[in-house]
């Protein structure tokens, strides 16, 4: 594949994922993660970040359905491929790690064997070759006497260490893109800063492709190359970090902004900014603005279908208001 | 695994004493022992003679002690009926009803497991409603019904199996299917339920997300961990079949310790009902010891 170097490594155009007639989860996401790169899908619980997740891994709950143009990954169409063909390329050419390092792993079995397994049924290699390679994974993510937490059970593993042991099975078989939702949420705040600097470490030394799910604007500021806001299963604005970062443009991506403190800028005692209410659920055929019931400037006409804007080299919002125009609240 | 072991065997030798006392106490009250053994025609004088023969006239805790002294040395007593020593009566009916509870378990794990998998695995669909059926109908027949019929079906009108009796292998079938299918209702609905809770666990998430076969997730990474309760159970049902078997027993005319226990005790003979309620626990102990065990190979955390 000569177009691999310049063609992103996942390409995502238009991607719904429906769960029957009542609900759409997921409404048009279409995005790009290219070599090397991290995009960071930011949102509140709730906006469909982590059904987008497993919609492109095929994971989706027994009632969901799902559909897009296309989910390219190096330039394979996904949604042409068979459920044994899909299994073949999980845990080999993308791999995902999850939110719940305590519940992810089964408690039945060592993490040597957990993690031997996923190299066996790809590589088809022996039990020997796949505990070696799980070793060498284990010291990779910074686990000292990897020797020793191969025969460890989960339940003997702090979570940070089972969020290690997640990443390591995860790369057991040198993955092209890892799906990383909420990978650190879980966790306490010094044991999250290690982890997300050991992603960035892999990602740079492995030129992995990261699609980094989170509800932190921090963790985005850190690690990410590009970002996708989401609200109610549609990106309200995406672009590069530094450009959205500048100039927040979607009413919802301001606010989220303003509910993170700045060191410096927030007096003691200011209260904090929040967006009241909660994310609709919405059913397929909604036209419209998601966001309207919460915003401070709806209007009449946020009812209609709303455009995708730019604003800026490399970065565009979906709402009706202009980039930087004077905004006035409507109630 | 050894502290485990040996606070589960003072708990057991604890159980063992609690079940002798109150088995004891209550063959006492329930009448008067030396008038049932003296029979219908007896007279005082050889109610009162039975009496002191027999030691009735001691104390209920010098008899218990007595009992239980001799019971440590092997030593069980005689039958009132039989006068032949109780250990002898026992141990020729024990071979065949653990012959005969071991059949059913096994024919209620080969069906009670692949459906329960298979239901848990479909659930919600027409397989899953279908097998659930069964179960329910399972559950409501009784078990000497069941075995009449099978009698008349397959002994007399069919004459495939012989309709009483153990003298070869074919006659532990019907009984041993009877028997199964009071177990096999609970084994698959906790088989079932047990794979359900596992397969919708975030764990079998990550297996399907490492591109696992189904069958491997299913049979690997929720059976295994679906398993334990109804391990629990199985040995539970185990020591129902053995120690529960009487009526199966009577209506198949098996020969087992379940016939000799109903025996006993419409008639009294003390010995013989105590010595199999000591048996009995001590095989029930035995299986829940065992299940605990297994558990504790399956679970690690278990193992502490």
């Amino acid at each position: 594949m000569t177009s691999s170097m310049t063609e992103p490594v996942l390409s995502i155009a238009n991607l719904r994922v429906a769960f029957g007639a009542r609900t759409e989860a997921v409404r048009g996401l279409s995005l790009t993660v290219g070599r090397g790169k991290t995009h960071c899908m930011v949102g509140e619980s709730g906006c469909g970040k982590s059904i987008s997740a497993l919609s492109l891994m095929n994971l989706l709950p027994r009632g969901a359905t799902r559909s897009a143009d296309h989910i390219r990954f190096q330039g394979q169409d996904l949604l042409g491929l068979s459920d044994r063909e899909m299994a073949r390329l999980r845990g080999d050419k993308i791999a995902m790690i999850f939110q719940e390092p305590m519940t992810s792993l089964n408690p039945a079995y060592t993490t040597g064997s957990q993690m031997a397994e996923v190299f066996e049924r790809h590589r088809r290699t022996t039990r020997r070759q796949a505990m070696d390679r799980a070793d060498e994974l284990l010291a990779r993510v910074g686990i000292t006497a990897p020797g020793m937490r191969l025969g460890q059970y989960p339940h003997q593993l702090s979570g940070g260490l089972r969020q290690r042991v997640m990443i390591a099975m995860a790369l057991m078989c040198d993955p092209e893109l890892l799906i990383a939702d909420e990978p650190t949420t879980a966790l306490d705040v010094t044991v999250q800063a290690q982890l997300l600097r050991l992603l960035q470490t892999l990602q740079q030394e492995l030129g992995l492709a990261l699609l980094l799910i989170t509800h932190d604007l921090g963790i985005v500021a850190r690690m990410a190359h590009r970002v996708s806001v989401m609200y109610a299963g549609q990106v309200v604005e995406s672009g590069t970090v530094s450009e959205v970062f500048a100039a927040p443009t979607h009413p919802y991506t301001r606010g989220l902004m303003a509910c993170i403190p700045v060191p410096g800028t927030t007096r003691t005692g200011e209260p904090l900014g929040s967006i009241p209410g909660v994310v609709p659920r919405i059913p397929p055929g909604f036209v419209g603005c998601g966001f309207r019931d919460r915003c401070d400037f709806a209007t009449p006409d946020c009812a209609q279908t709303v455009p995708l804007r730019g604003a800026g080299s490399d970065h565009s919002y979906l709402c009706r208001l202009p980039p930087d125009g004077t905004r006035v609240a409507a109630a | 695994m050894h502290l485990f072991l040996i606070r589960r065997l003072l708990l057991a030798a604890l159980v063992c004493l609690t079940v002798l006392v109150i088995s004891f106490t209550l063959t006492r009250l329930s009448g008067d022992l030396a008038a049932s053994i003296a029979g219908p025609n007896a007279t005082a004088a050889d109610i009162a003679i039975i009496t002191r023969n027999y030691g009735l006239d001691r104390p209920l805790a010098v008899q218990f002690l007595d009992w239980a002294r001799h019971a440590a040395e092997g030593d069980f007593g005689r039958s009132f009926l039989y006068h032949v020593p109780v250990w002898g009566l026992i141990s020729d009916r024990l071979p065949i009803t653990l012959t005969l509870g071991l059949t059913g378990l096994a024919i209620a794990l080969t069906i009670s497991l692949p459906l329960g998998i298979l239901a848990a695995a479909r659930e919600g669909s027409a397989i899953d409603r279908g097998i659930m059926l069964v179960a329910l109908l399972g559950q409501a027949m009784p078990g000497f019904w069941f075995g009449l019929v099978m009698i008349i079906v397959l002994g007399l009108d069919l004459q495939w199996l012989p309709i009483s009796g153990v003298d070869t292998w074919q006659g532990y079938i019907m009984p041993g299917i009877v028997l199964a299918f009071s177990a096999i209702p609970a084994l698959m609905r906790l088989t079932r339920s047990g794979m359900i809770d596992a397969l919708a666990a975030d764990y079998i998430r990550t297996a399907r997300a490492k591109g696992l076969s189904r069958s491997k997730i299913i049979l690997k990474h929720a059976l295994r961990n679906a398993a334990m309760p109804v391990v629990s159970i199985a040995a539970v049902q185990l020591g129902f079949m053995l120690g529960g078997s009487v009526v199966i027993e009577s209506v198949f005319a098996v020969p087992g310790v379940g016939y000799l226990a109903w025996d006993s005790i419409s008639k009294n003979d003390f010995p013989v009902v105590q010595a199999i309620v000591l048996f009995l626990a001590v095989i029930y102990i035995a299986l829940t010891l065992l299940a605990d065990m297994m558990n504790a190979l399956l679970d690690p955390r278990l193992r502490g």
